[in-house]
Protein backbone atom coordinates (compact mmCIF):
# COMPACT_ATOMS: atom_id res chain seq x y z
CA UNK A 1 0.00 0.00 0.00
CA UNK A 2 1.65 3.11 -1.27
CA UNK A 3 -1.33 4.80 -2.84
CA UNK A 4 -2.46 8.33 -2.13
CA UNK A 5 -6.19 8.99 -1.79
CA UNK A 6 -7.82 12.38 -2.18
CA UNK A 7 -11.20 13.03 -0.56
CA UNK A 8 -13.13 14.92 -3.24
CA UNK A 9 -15.22 17.22 -1.07
CA UNK A 10 -18.43 18.32 -2.72
CA UNK A 11 -21.69 19.84 -1.65
CA UNK A 12 -23.73 17.42 -3.70
CA UNK A 13 -23.60 19.23 -7.00
CA UNK A 14 -20.11 20.63 -7.24
CA UNK A 15 -16.66 19.35 -6.34
CA UNK A 16 -14.82 21.80 -4.10
CA UNK A 17 -11.77 23.24 -5.93
CA UNK A 18 -9.46 22.25 -3.05
CA UNK A 19 -9.94 18.68 -4.32
CA UNK A 20 -8.20 19.60 -7.59
CA UNK A 21 -5.35 21.16 -5.64
CA UNK A 22 -5.01 17.94 -3.64
CA UNK A 23 -4.92 15.88 -6.85
CA UNK A 24 -1.95 17.94 -8.09
CA UNK A 25 0.03 17.47 -4.89
CA UNK A 26 -1.26 13.93 -4.41
CA UNK A 27 0.07 12.86 -7.81
CA UNK A 28 3.54 14.08 -6.89
CA UNK A 29 3.42 12.20 -3.57
CA UNK A 30 2.10 9.00 -5.19
CA UNK A 31 4.90 9.08 -7.77
CA UNK A 32 7.51 9.42 -5.03
CA UNK A 33 5.91 6.57 -3.07
CA UNK A 34 5.64 4.42 -6.18
CA UNK A 35 1.88 4.13 -5.80
CA UNK A 36 -1.27 5.25 -7.54
CA UNK A 37 -3.43 8.30 -7.04
CA UNK A 38 -7.02 7.55 -6.09
CA UNK A 39 -9.99 9.71 -5.22
CA UNK A 40 -13.02 9.13 -3.02
CA UNK A 41 -16.06 10.76 -4.61
CA UNK A 42 -18.89 10.43 -2.12
CA UNK A 43 -22.06 12.38 -2.61
CA UNK A 44 -25.82 12.55 -2.28
CA UNK A 45 -26.42 12.25 -6.01
CA UNK A 46 -24.04 10.80 -8.53
CA UNK A 47 -21.35 13.19 -9.73
CA UNK A 48 -19.19 12.72 -12.83
CA UNK A 49 -15.82 11.19 -12.00
CA UNK A 50 -14.25 12.19 -15.32
CA UNK A 51 -12.71 15.44 -14.20
CA UNK A 52 -10.98 13.77 -11.24
CA UNK A 53 -9.42 11.32 -13.68
CA UNK A 54 -8.45 14.01 -16.16
CA UNK A 55 -6.79 15.86 -13.32
CA UNK A 56 -4.65 12.89 -12.36
CA UNK A 57 -6.62 10.23 -10.48
CA UNK A 58 -5.83 6.68 -11.59
CA UNK A 59 -8.89 5.32 -9.83
CA UNK A 60 -12.05 6.91 -8.47
CA UNK A 61 -14.08 5.23 -5.76
CA UNK A 62 -17.54 6.60 -6.27
CA UNK A 63 -20.49 6.11 -3.99
CA UNK A 64 -23.80 7.81 -3.39
CA UNK A 65 -26.22 7.79 -0.52
CA UNK A 66 -29.12 10.13 0.03
CA UNK A 67 -27.86 11.22 3.44
CA UNK A 68 -24.61 12.48 1.92
CA UNK A 69 -26.54 15.34 0.33
CA UNK A 70 -26.17 17.10 3.67
CA UNK A 71 -23.04 18.07 5.57
CA UNK A 72 -23.23 15.54 8.36
CA UNK A 73 -19.85 14.31 9.48
CA UNK A 74 -20.89 11.00 10.99
CA UNK A 75 -22.48 9.89 7.68
CA UNK A 76 -19.36 10.85 5.76
CA UNK A 77 -17.15 9.26 8.38
CA UNK A 78 -18.92 5.95 7.95
CA UNK A 79 -18.62 5.80 4.17
CA UNK A 80 -15.12 7.29 3.96
CA UNK A 81 -13.85 4.67 6.42
CA UNK A 82 -15.51 2.02 4.26
CA UNK A 83 -13.81 3.30 1.10
CA UNK A 84 -10.43 3.65 2.85
CA UNK A 85 -10.67 0.06 4.04
CA UNK A 86 -11.48 -1.09 0.52
CA UNK A 87 -8.82 0.97 -1.26
CA UNK A 88 -6.15 0.66 1.42
CA UNK A 89 -4.20 3.87 0.71
CA UNK A 90 -1.09 4.89 2.65
CA UNK A 91 -1.81 8.62 2.54
CA UNK A 92 -5.21 10.32 2.66
CA UNK A 93 -5.54 14.01 1.82
CA UNK A 94 -8.59 16.01 2.87
CA UNK A 95 -9.13 19.72 2.21
CA UNK A 96 -8.82 21.83 5.35
CA UNK A 97 -12.22 23.40 4.76
CA UNK A 98 -14.54 23.66 7.74
CA UNK A 99 -16.11 20.37 6.70
CA UNK A 100 -12.76 18.65 6.14
CA UNK A 101 -11.40 19.84 9.45
CA UNK A 102 -14.48 18.50 11.19
CA UNK A 103 -14.66 15.18 9.32
CA UNK A 104 -10.98 14.18 9.28
CA UNK A 105 -10.58 13.87 13.08
CA UNK A 106 -13.53 11.49 13.25
CA UNK A 107 -12.02 9.35 10.50
CA UNK A 108 -8.57 9.38 12.12
CA UNK A 109 -9.96 8.41 15.51
CA UNK A 110 -12.16 5.71 13.96
CA UNK A 111 -9.07 4.23 12.27
CA UNK A 112 -6.87 4.91 15.32
CA UNK A 113 -4.34 6.65 13.18
CA UNK A 114 -2.43 9.87 12.66
CA UNK A 115 -3.83 13.15 11.42
CA UNK A 116 -2.02 16.41 10.80
CA UNK A 117 -4.11 19.56 10.50
CA UNK A 118 -4.04 22.32 7.95
CA UNK A 119 -0.83 21.45 6.11
CA UNK A 120 0.80 23.98 3.80
CA UNK A 121 3.63 21.72 2.66
CA UNK A 122 3.73 17.97 1.91
CA UNK A 123 6.62 15.83 0.79
CA UNK A 124 8.08 12.33 0.78
CA UNK A 125 11.59 12.17 2.20
CA UNK A 126 14.42 9.83 1.16
CA UNK A 127 13.28 7.10 3.54
CA UNK A 128 9.81 7.36 1.96
CA UNK A 129 8.37 9.02 5.03
CA UNK A 130 5.41 11.30 4.48
CA UNK A 131 6.47 14.72 5.76
CA UNK A 132 3.66 17.08 6.67
CA UNK A 133 4.52 20.72 7.14
CA UNK A 134 2.10 22.93 8.96
CA UNK A 135 2.04 26.36 10.54
CA UNK A 136 1.37 26.60 14.28
CA UNK A 137 1.50 29.39 16.81
CA UNK A 138 -0.75 31.44 14.59
CA UNK A 139 1.50 31.02 11.60
CA UNK A 140 4.73 31.97 13.33
CA UNK A 141 6.33 28.56 13.21
CA UNK A 142 6.37 25.70 10.72
CA UNK A 143 6.35 22.22 12.20
CA UNK A 144 7.54 19.22 10.16
CA UNK A 145 5.45 16.26 11.24
CA UNK A 146 5.92 12.54 10.59
CA UNK A 147 3.59 9.71 11.48
CA UNK A 148 4.21 6.29 12.94
CA UNK A 149 0.84 4.77 12.09
CA UNK A 150 -0.85 3.89 8.85
CA UNK A 151 -2.76 5.13 6.97
CA UNK A 152 -1.59 8.71 7.41
CA UNK A 153 -4.16 11.47 7.19
CA UNK A 154 -3.63 15.15 6.58
CA UNK A 155 -5.92 18.07 6.03
CA UNK A 156 -4.47 20.58 3.58
CA UNK A 157 -5.09 24.28 3.46
CA UNK A 158 -7.12 25.60 0.54
CA UNK A 159 -5.38 27.84 -2.02
CA UNK A 160 -1.86 26.78 -1.14
CA UNK A 161 -1.15 24.32 -3.96
CA UNK A 162 -2.05 24.94 -7.60
CA UNK A 163 -4.91 22.95 -9.11
CA UNK A 164 -3.88 19.91 -11.14
CA UNK A 165 -4.16 20.62 -14.85
CA UNK A 166 -6.61 18.81 -17.09
CA UNK A 167 -5.29 16.13 -19.41
CA UNK A 168 -8.11 15.61 -21.85
CA UNK A 169 -8.91 12.05 -22.72
CA UNK A 170 -6.86 10.60 -19.88
CA UNK A 171 -8.19 7.24 -18.83
CA UNK A 172 -8.79 5.85 -15.41
CA UNK A 173 -10.94 3.42 -13.55
CA UNK A 174 -14.20 4.23 -11.81
CA UNK A 175 -15.20 1.82 -9.07
CA UNK A 176 -18.81 2.19 -7.99
CA UNK A 177 -18.95 1.33 -4.31
CA UNK A 178 -22.12 0.05 -2.69
CA UNK A 179 -22.16 2.20 0.42
CA UNK A 180 -23.44 0.76 3.64
CA UNK A 181 -24.81 3.63 5.62
CA UNK A 182 -27.09 2.12 8.15
CA UNK A 183 -25.70 3.02 11.54
CA UNK A 184 -28.07 4.60 14.02
CA UNK A 185 -25.29 7.02 14.95
CA UNK A 186 -25.49 8.70 11.57
CA UNK A 187 -29.01 9.85 12.41
CA UNK A 188 -28.11 11.80 15.51
CA UNK A 189 -27.63 15.05 13.62
CA UNK A 190 -30.22 16.43 11.25
CA UNK A 191 -30.10 19.42 8.93
CA UNK A 192 -33.23 21.50 9.43
CA UNK A 193 -32.49 24.29 7.02
CA UNK A 194 -29.76 25.69 4.83
CA UNK A 195 -29.31 29.40 5.38
CA UNK A 196 -27.08 30.42 2.56
CA UNK A 197 -25.37 33.73 2.48
CA UNK A 198 -26.59 34.89 5.86
CA UNK A 199 -23.10 35.06 7.26
CA UNK A 200 -20.14 36.94 5.90
CA UNK A 201 -17.69 34.61 4.25
CA UNK A 202 -14.41 36.49 4.20
CA UNK A 203 -12.31 33.43 3.40
CA UNK A 204 -13.71 33.11 -0.10
CA UNK A 205 -13.53 36.81 -1.00
CA UNK A 206 -11.34 37.77 -3.95
CA UNK A 207 -10.87 41.26 -2.53
CA UNK A 208 -10.92 42.30 1.11
CA UNK A 209 -10.87 45.94 2.18
CA UNK A 210 -10.15 46.16 5.91
CA UNK A 211 -10.09 48.97 8.44
CA UNK A 212 -8.14 49.40 11.65
CA UNK A 213 -7.71 51.96 14.36
CA UNK A 214 -7.21 54.69 11.78
CA UNK A 215 -10.98 54.67 11.41
CA UNK A 216 -12.38 57.26 13.79
CA UNK A 217 -16.08 56.43 13.91
CA UNK A 218 -18.26 53.42 13.29
CA UNK A 219 -20.21 55.29 10.61
CA UNK A 220 -17.03 55.78 8.62
CA UNK A 221 -17.09 52.12 7.62
CA UNK A 222 -19.11 53.53 4.75
CA UNK A 223 -15.84 54.63 3.11
CA UNK A 224 -14.48 51.11 3.41
CA UNK A 225 -17.72 49.60 2.12
CA UNK A 226 -17.73 51.91 -0.89
CA UNK A 227 -14.26 50.78 -1.89
CA UNK A 228 -15.04 47.12 -1.23
CA UNK A 229 -18.22 47.29 -3.29
CA UNK A 230 -16.30 48.54 -6.32
CA UNK A 231 -14.45 45.21 -6.36
CA UNK A 232 -17.49 43.26 -5.24
CA UNK A 233 -15.29 42.47 -2.26
CA UNK A 234 -15.82 42.06 1.45
CA UNK A 235 -15.17 44.34 4.41
CA UNK A 236 -12.67 43.23 7.05
CA UNK A 237 -11.51 44.78 10.31
CA UNK A 238 -8.73 44.51 12.85
CA UNK A 239 -9.49 43.28 16.33
CA UNK A 240 -9.90 46.60 18.18
CA UNK A 241 -12.81 47.65 15.95
CA UNK A 242 -14.50 44.31 16.49
CA UNK A 243 -13.89 44.47 20.24
CA UNK A 244 -15.50 47.91 20.27
CA UNK A 245 -18.55 46.42 18.61
CA UNK A 246 -18.30 48.55 15.46
CA UNK A 247 -18.57 45.50 13.24
CA UNK A 248 -19.35 41.79 13.74
CA UNK A 249 -16.83 39.11 14.64
CA UNK A 250 -17.26 37.52 11.24
CA UNK A 251 -15.37 40.48 9.77
CA UNK A 252 -12.34 40.15 12.00
CA UNK A 253 -9.10 39.36 10.21
CA UNK A 254 -6.32 37.88 12.34
CA UNK A 255 -5.45 34.75 14.21
CA UNK A 256 -8.34 35.06 16.60
CA UNK A 257 -10.60 35.90 13.66
CA UNK A 258 -10.47 34.86 10.01
CA UNK A 259 -7.46 33.92 7.96
CA UNK A 260 -7.82 35.26 4.44
CA UNK A 261 -5.85 34.94 1.27
CA UNK A 262 -7.61 37.13 -1.28
CA UNK A 263 -6.25 38.31 -4.61
CA UNK A 264 -6.11 41.86 -3.23
CA UNK A 265 -6.04 42.92 0.41
CA UNK A 266 -6.36 46.64 1.13
CA UNK A 267 -5.44 47.57 4.71
CA UNK A 268 -6.79 51.01 5.64
CA UNK A 269 -5.50 52.58 8.83
CA UNK A 270 -4.14 49.27 10.09
CA UNK A 271 -0.74 49.45 11.79
CA UNK A 272 0.11 45.79 11.24
CA UNK A 273 0.32 44.01 14.59
CA UNK A 274 1.26 40.33 14.45
CA UNK A 275 -2.31 39.47 15.46
CA UNK A 276 -3.57 41.03 12.25
CA UNK A 277 -0.66 40.01 9.98
CA UNK A 278 -1.24 36.34 10.83
CA UNK A 279 -4.64 36.61 9.19
CA UNK A 280 -3.69 38.30 5.91
CA UNK A 281 0.03 38.17 5.16
CA UNK A 282 -0.40 35.43 2.56
CA UNK A 283 -2.72 37.52 0.39
CA UNK A 284 -1.63 37.66 -3.25
CA UNK A 285 -1.31 41.44 -3.23
CA UNK A 286 -1.34 43.75 -0.24
CA UNK A 287 -2.01 47.48 -0.47
CA UNK A 288 -1.57 49.45 2.74
CA UNK A 289 -2.90 52.92 3.45
CA UNK A 290 -1.63 54.53 6.63
CA UNK A 291 -0.72 58.03 7.76
CA UNK A 292 2.26 56.76 9.76
CA UNK A 293 5.15 56.03 7.37
CA UNK A 294 6.81 53.81 10.01
CA UNK A 295 3.75 51.54 10.45
CA UNK A 296 4.88 47.88 10.26
CA UNK A 297 2.14 47.09 7.75
CA UNK A 298 4.25 48.78 5.04
CA UNK A 299 6.91 46.05 5.42
CA UNK A 300 4.35 43.45 4.40
CA UNK A 301 2.66 45.42 1.66
CA UNK A 302 3.40 45.38 -2.06
CA UNK A 303 2.17 48.95 -2.31
CA UNK A 304 2.03 51.48 0.46
CA UNK A 305 0.24 54.80 0.35
CA UNK A 306 1.32 57.16 3.08
CA UNK A 307 -1.61 59.37 3.84
CA UNK A 308 -4.81 59.87 5.75
CA UNK A 309 -7.28 57.11 4.96
CA UNK A 310 -10.04 59.72 4.98
CA UNK A 311 -8.42 61.29 1.93
CA UNK A 312 -6.81 58.30 0.24
CA UNK A 313 -9.68 55.80 0.41
CA UNK A 314 -12.34 58.06 -1.16
CA UNK A 315 -9.79 59.16 -3.77
CA UNK A 316 -9.03 55.56 -4.63
CA UNK A 317 -12.73 54.73 -4.92
CA UNK A 318 -13.30 57.83 -7.06
CA UNK A 319 -10.45 57.10 -9.46
CA UNK A 320 -11.38 53.45 -9.74
CA UNK A 321 -14.89 54.43 -10.72
CA UNK A 322 -13.35 56.74 -13.28
CA UNK A 323 -15.07 59.76 -11.81
CA UNK B 1 -34.02 13.16 36.74
CA UNK B 2 -30.39 13.94 37.54
CA UNK B 3 -29.25 17.47 36.80
CA UNK B 4 -27.66 17.83 33.37
CA UNK B 5 -23.87 18.01 33.19
CA UNK B 6 -22.05 20.25 30.75
CA UNK B 7 -18.36 19.71 30.13
CA UNK B 8 -16.10 22.39 28.71
CA UNK B 9 -12.72 21.48 27.24
CA UNK B 10 -10.29 24.25 27.92
CA UNK B 11 -6.61 24.78 27.20
CA UNK B 12 -4.13 27.20 28.65
CA UNK B 13 -2.20 28.98 25.91
CA UNK B 14 0.33 31.80 25.73
CA UNK B 15 -1.00 35.26 24.96
CA UNK B 16 -0.18 35.31 21.27
CA UNK B 17 0.33 39.05 21.19
CA UNK B 18 3.23 38.67 23.60
CA UNK B 19 4.98 35.48 22.46
CA UNK B 20 8.47 36.05 21.18
CA UNK B 21 9.95 34.01 18.38
CA UNK B 22 13.66 33.47 18.06
CA UNK B 23 14.12 33.44 14.32
CA UNK B 24 17.83 32.67 14.48
CA UNK B 25 17.56 29.78 16.92
CA UNK B 26 14.28 28.62 15.38
CA UNK B 27 12.34 28.35 18.58
CA UNK B 28 9.36 29.73 20.43
CA UNK B 29 10.05 31.38 23.74
CA UNK B 30 6.97 30.21 25.60
CA UNK B 31 8.12 31.83 28.80
CA UNK B 32 8.06 35.24 27.13
CA UNK B 33 4.29 35.51 27.26
CA UNK B 34 1.70 35.46 30.01
CA UNK B 35 -0.65 32.47 29.94
CA UNK B 36 -4.37 32.76 29.37
CA UNK B 37 -7.32 30.53 28.52
CA UNK B 38 -7.52 29.79 24.78
CA UNK B 39 -9.82 32.59 23.56
CA UNK B 40 -12.14 30.23 21.63
CA UNK B 41 -12.59 28.10 24.76
CA UNK B 42 -14.05 31.09 26.57
CA UNK B 43 -16.82 31.16 23.99
CA UNK B 44 -17.38 27.45 24.65
CA UNK B 45 -17.53 28.09 28.39
CA UNK B 46 -19.96 30.97 27.94
CA UNK B 47 -22.26 28.73 25.93
CA UNK B 48 -22.17 26.05 28.64
CA UNK B 49 -22.99 28.64 31.30
CA UNK B 50 -25.91 29.91 29.22
CA UNK B 51 -27.23 26.37 28.95
CA UNK B 52 -26.98 25.99 32.70
CA UNK B 53 -28.77 29.29 33.27
CA UNK B 54 -31.63 28.15 31.06
CA UNK B 55 -31.98 24.50 32.09
CA UNK B 56 -30.05 24.10 35.32
CA UNK B 57 -27.23 21.67 35.88
CA UNK B 58 -23.51 21.77 36.42
CA UNK B 59 -20.64 23.07 34.33
CA UNK B 60 -17.42 21.12 34.58
CA UNK B 61 -14.24 22.52 33.01
CA UNK B 62 -11.54 20.00 32.07
CA UNK B 63 -8.03 20.86 31.02
CA UNK B 64 -4.89 18.89 30.37
CA UNK B 65 -1.54 20.50 30.97
CA UNK B 66 1.10 21.57 33.43
CA UNK B 67 0.33 22.51 37.03
CA UNK B 68 0.03 26.19 36.18
CA UNK B 69 -3.03 25.40 34.02
CA UNK B 70 -4.90 25.43 37.33
CA UNK B 71 -5.11 29.19 36.94
CA UNK B 72 -7.00 28.74 33.67
CA UNK B 73 -9.47 26.44 35.44
CA UNK B 74 -9.87 29.00 38.21
CA UNK B 75 -10.53 31.59 35.56
CA UNK B 76 -13.22 29.24 34.19
CA UNK B 77 -14.78 29.02 37.64
CA UNK B 78 -14.81 32.80 37.91
CA UNK B 79 -16.66 32.86 34.59
CA UNK B 80 -19.34 30.43 35.71
CA UNK B 81 -17.97 26.88 35.80
CA UNK B 82 -18.83 24.92 38.94
CA UNK B 83 -15.79 22.72 39.00
CA UNK B 84 -12.37 22.38 37.38
CA UNK B 85 -10.44 19.19 36.69
CA UNK B 86 -6.82 19.20 35.58
CA UNK B 87 -5.26 16.18 33.88
CA UNK B 88 -1.69 16.38 34.87
CA UNK B 89 1.36 14.17 34.98
CA UNK B 90 4.55 13.63 33.02
CA UNK B 91 2.89 10.80 31.05
CA UNK B 92 0.59 13.32 29.37
CA UNK B 93 3.36 15.64 28.18
CA UNK B 94 4.05 15.68 24.47
CA UNK B 95 0.71 14.13 23.48
CA UNK B 96 -0.53 14.90 19.98
CA UNK B 97 -4.21 15.51 19.23
CA UNK B 98 -5.05 11.79 19.10
CA UNK B 99 -3.49 11.07 22.49
CA UNK B 100 -4.89 14.27 23.99
CA UNK B 101 -8.37 13.35 22.78
CA UNK B 102 -8.01 9.88 24.24
CA UNK B 103 -7.02 11.32 27.62
CA UNK B 104 -9.83 13.87 27.63
CA UNK B 105 -12.36 11.23 26.60
CA UNK B 106 -11.22 9.00 29.49
CA UNK B 107 -11.57 11.94 31.87
CA UNK B 108 -15.09 12.65 30.58
CA UNK B 109 -16.03 9.00 31.14
CA UNK B 110 -14.53 9.15 34.62
CA UNK B 111 -16.53 12.28 35.45
CA UNK B 112 -19.73 10.31 34.90
CA UNK B 113 -22.69 11.14 32.74
CA UNK B 114 -22.48 14.14 30.51
CA UNK B 115 -25.10 15.81 28.34
CA UNK B 116 -23.15 18.27 26.22
CA UNK B 117 -19.46 18.81 25.65
CA UNK B 118 -18.41 22.30 24.54
CA UNK B 119 -15.08 23.05 22.87
CA UNK B 120 -13.56 25.96 20.98
CA UNK B 121 -13.17 25.60 17.20
CA UNK B 122 -9.36 25.49 17.67
CA UNK B 123 -6.58 26.70 19.92
CA UNK B 124 -4.38 29.65 19.01
CA UNK B 125 -1.13 27.74 19.60
CA UNK B 126 -1.76 24.27 18.16
CA UNK B 127 -4.37 25.57 15.72
CA UNK B 128 -5.64 22.10 14.73
CA UNK B 129 -9.28 22.05 15.80
CA UNK B 130 -9.03 18.27 15.92
CA UNK B 131 -9.49 17.49 19.59
CA UNK B 132 -13.25 18.20 19.77
CA UNK B 133 -14.32 15.88 16.92
CA UNK B 134 -11.78 13.22 17.98
CA UNK B 135 -13.23 13.18 21.50
CA UNK B 136 -16.73 12.85 20.06
CA UNK B 137 -15.68 9.95 17.85
CA UNK B 138 -13.99 8.15 20.71
CA UNK B 139 -17.05 8.58 22.94
CA UNK B 140 -19.27 7.53 20.04
CA UNK B 141 -21.45 10.63 20.28
CA UNK B 142 -22.42 13.06 17.51
CA UNK B 143 -20.83 16.47 17.08
CA UNK B 144 -21.46 19.69 15.20
CA UNK B 145 -18.41 21.86 14.49
CA UNK B 146 -18.03 25.58 13.77
CA UNK B 147 -21.18 26.49 15.62
CA UNK B 148 -21.89 30.21 15.22
CA UNK B 149 -25.20 30.31 17.07
CA UNK B 150 -27.16 28.15 19.49
CA UNK B 151 -30.79 28.65 18.58
CA UNK B 152 -32.54 26.23 20.92
CA UNK B 153 -31.43 24.66 24.16
CA UNK B 154 -33.21 21.45 25.03
CA UNK B 155 -32.67 18.53 27.36
CA UNK B 156 -32.70 15.90 24.65
CA UNK B 157 -31.71 18.02 21.68
CA UNK B 158 -29.75 21.14 20.82
CA UNK B 159 -30.33 23.33 17.76
CA UNK B 160 -27.39 25.23 16.32
CA UNK B 161 -26.21 27.11 13.27
CA UNK B 162 -23.06 25.62 11.83
CA UNK B 163 -20.70 27.13 9.26
CA UNK B 164 -19.85 24.51 6.69
CA UNK B 165 -19.96 23.86 2.93
CA UNK B 166 -19.68 27.61 2.40
CA UNK B 167 -23.03 28.27 4.03
CA UNK B 168 -24.84 28.30 7.33
CA UNK B 169 -26.80 25.20 8.25
CA UNK B 170 -29.41 25.00 10.96
CA UNK B 171 -28.91 21.61 12.57
CA UNK B 172 -30.41 19.70 15.43
CA UNK B 173 -28.36 17.21 17.38
CA UNK B 174 -29.50 14.55 19.81
CA UNK B 175 -27.82 14.63 23.19
CA UNK B 176 -25.39 13.65 24.49
CA UNK B 177 -23.30 15.40 21.87
CA UNK B 178 -20.40 17.77 21.36
CA UNK B 179 -20.20 21.18 19.72
CA UNK B 180 -17.20 23.27 18.76
CA UNK B 181 -17.92 26.98 18.69
CA UNK B 182 -16.61 29.93 16.70
CA UNK B 183 -16.08 33.46 17.99
CA UNK B 184 -19.46 34.46 16.53
CA UNK B 185 -21.43 32.32 18.95
CA UNK B 186 -21.45 34.79 21.86
CA UNK B 187 -19.54 37.45 23.77
CA UNK B 188 -17.96 35.82 26.82
CA UNK B 189 -18.85 37.62 30.03
CA UNK B 190 -16.18 39.23 32.16
CA UNK B 191 -15.92 37.90 35.71
CA UNK B 192 -16.73 40.33 38.50
CA UNK B 193 -14.30 41.06 41.29
CA UNK B 194 -16.40 38.93 43.61
CA UNK B 195 -16.38 36.02 41.17
CA UNK B 196 -12.61 36.24 40.92
CA UNK B 197 -12.27 36.24 44.70
CA UNK B 198 -14.47 33.18 44.97
CA UNK B 199 -12.59 31.38 42.19
CA UNK B 200 -9.24 32.06 43.79
CA UNK B 201 -10.29 29.93 46.75
CA UNK B 202 -11.76 27.14 44.63
CA UNK B 203 -10.17 23.72 44.79
CA UNK B 204 -9.06 22.29 41.46
CA UNK B 205 -9.20 18.50 41.22
CA UNK B 206 -6.09 16.95 39.70
CA UNK B 207 -6.28 13.60 37.97
CA UNK B 208 -3.36 11.47 36.84
CA UNK B 209 -3.31 8.41 34.59
CA UNK B 210 -4.54 6.07 37.33
CA UNK B 211 -7.55 8.25 38.08
CA UNK B 212 -8.81 8.02 34.51
CA UNK B 213 -7.73 4.39 33.86
CA UNK B 214 -5.70 5.09 30.77
CA UNK B 215 -2.80 3.07 29.45
CA UNK B 216 0.27 5.36 29.50
CA UNK B 217 1.50 3.64 26.34
CA UNK B 218 -1.22 5.58 24.54
CA UNK B 219 -0.02 8.91 25.86
CA UNK B 220 2.77 11.38 25.47
CA UNK B 221 5.44 11.29 22.82
CA UNK B 222 5.53 7.46 22.74
CA UNK B 223 1.77 7.04 22.42
CA UNK B 224 1.17 9.72 19.81
CA UNK B 225 0.74 8.65 16.19
CA UNK B 226 2.40 11.86 14.99
CA UNK B 227 5.63 13.45 16.07
CA UNK B 228 7.25 16.75 15.32
CA UNK B 229 10.40 15.87 13.37
CA UNK B 230 11.66 19.43 13.38
CA UNK B 231 10.49 22.97 13.59
CA UNK B 232 11.34 26.12 11.72
CA UNK B 233 10.63 29.65 12.74
CA UNK B 234 10.75 31.42 9.42
CA UNK B 235 11.30 35.15 9.64
CA UNK B 236 8.16 37.09 8.74
CA UNK B 237 7.90 37.41 5.02
CA UNK B 238 8.52 41.03 4.20
CA UNK B 239 7.71 42.31 0.76
CA UNK B 240 9.42 44.63 -1.64
CA UNK B 241 7.19 47.62 -1.12
CA UNK B 242 6.59 50.53 -3.38
CA UNK B 243 5.82 53.39 -1.04
CA UNK B 244 3.92 56.36 -2.44
CA UNK B 245 4.10 59.53 -0.40
CA UNK B 246 2.59 62.16 -2.65
CA UNK B 247 -0.77 63.82 -2.24
CA UNK B 248 -3.68 61.39 -2.39
CA UNK B 249 -4.63 62.20 -5.96
CA UNK B 250 -1.16 61.53 -7.34
CA UNK B 251 -0.43 58.54 -5.11
CA UNK B 252 -3.65 56.84 -6.12
CA UNK B 253 -3.03 57.66 -9.74
CA UNK B 254 0.44 56.09 -9.61
CA UNK B 255 -0.89 53.05 -7.80
CA UNK B 256 -3.56 52.45 -10.41
CA UNK B 257 -1.07 52.85 -13.22
CA UNK B 258 1.13 50.20 -11.63
CA UNK B 259 -1.72 47.88 -10.97
CA UNK B 260 -3.62 48.30 -14.14
CA UNK B 261 -6.72 47.72 -12.04
CA UNK B 262 -9.88 47.96 -14.03
CA UNK B 263 -10.43 51.69 -14.26
CA UNK B 264 -12.05 50.81 -17.53
CA UNK B 265 -14.96 49.04 -15.82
Amino acid sequence: MSDVMVFAENNGNKIHPVSYELLGKGKELADKLGGELTAALLSGTSLPAGELIERGADRVYRGTAERLAEPIESSYREVLVQVIEEANPEVILIGATNFGRSLAPRVAMALDTSLTADCTGLDIDEEKNFVQIRPAFSGNILAHIKSRTSPQLATVRYRVFPEAGIEEGKEGEVIDVELSLGGEDTKQVEVLEERRGKKVNLEDAEVVVAAGRGLKKEEDFELIEDLASFFDGKVGASRPLVDDGWIGRAHQVGYSGRRVKPRIYIACGISGQSQHLAGMKDSDMIIAINSDPSAPIFDYADYGLVGDLYEVVPELTRQLKGE
Amino acid sequence: MPEPTYIVLIKQVPDMDEVEFDYEEGRVDRSSAPLEPNPFDLNALEEAVKYKEELGGEVLAISMGPKQAESTLKDAIARGADEGILLHGREFAGSDTWATSLALAHAIETAGSCDIIFAGEKTVDGDTGQVGPEVAEYLDIPHVAFVSDVTKRGEKEIQVESETWGATYLKSMNLPGLITVTKDVNEPRLPSFKDKQRARKAEITTWGIDDISIDPDNLGVTGSPTRVANMEVPPPEERESLILREDPGNSVNQLLEKLDLGREN
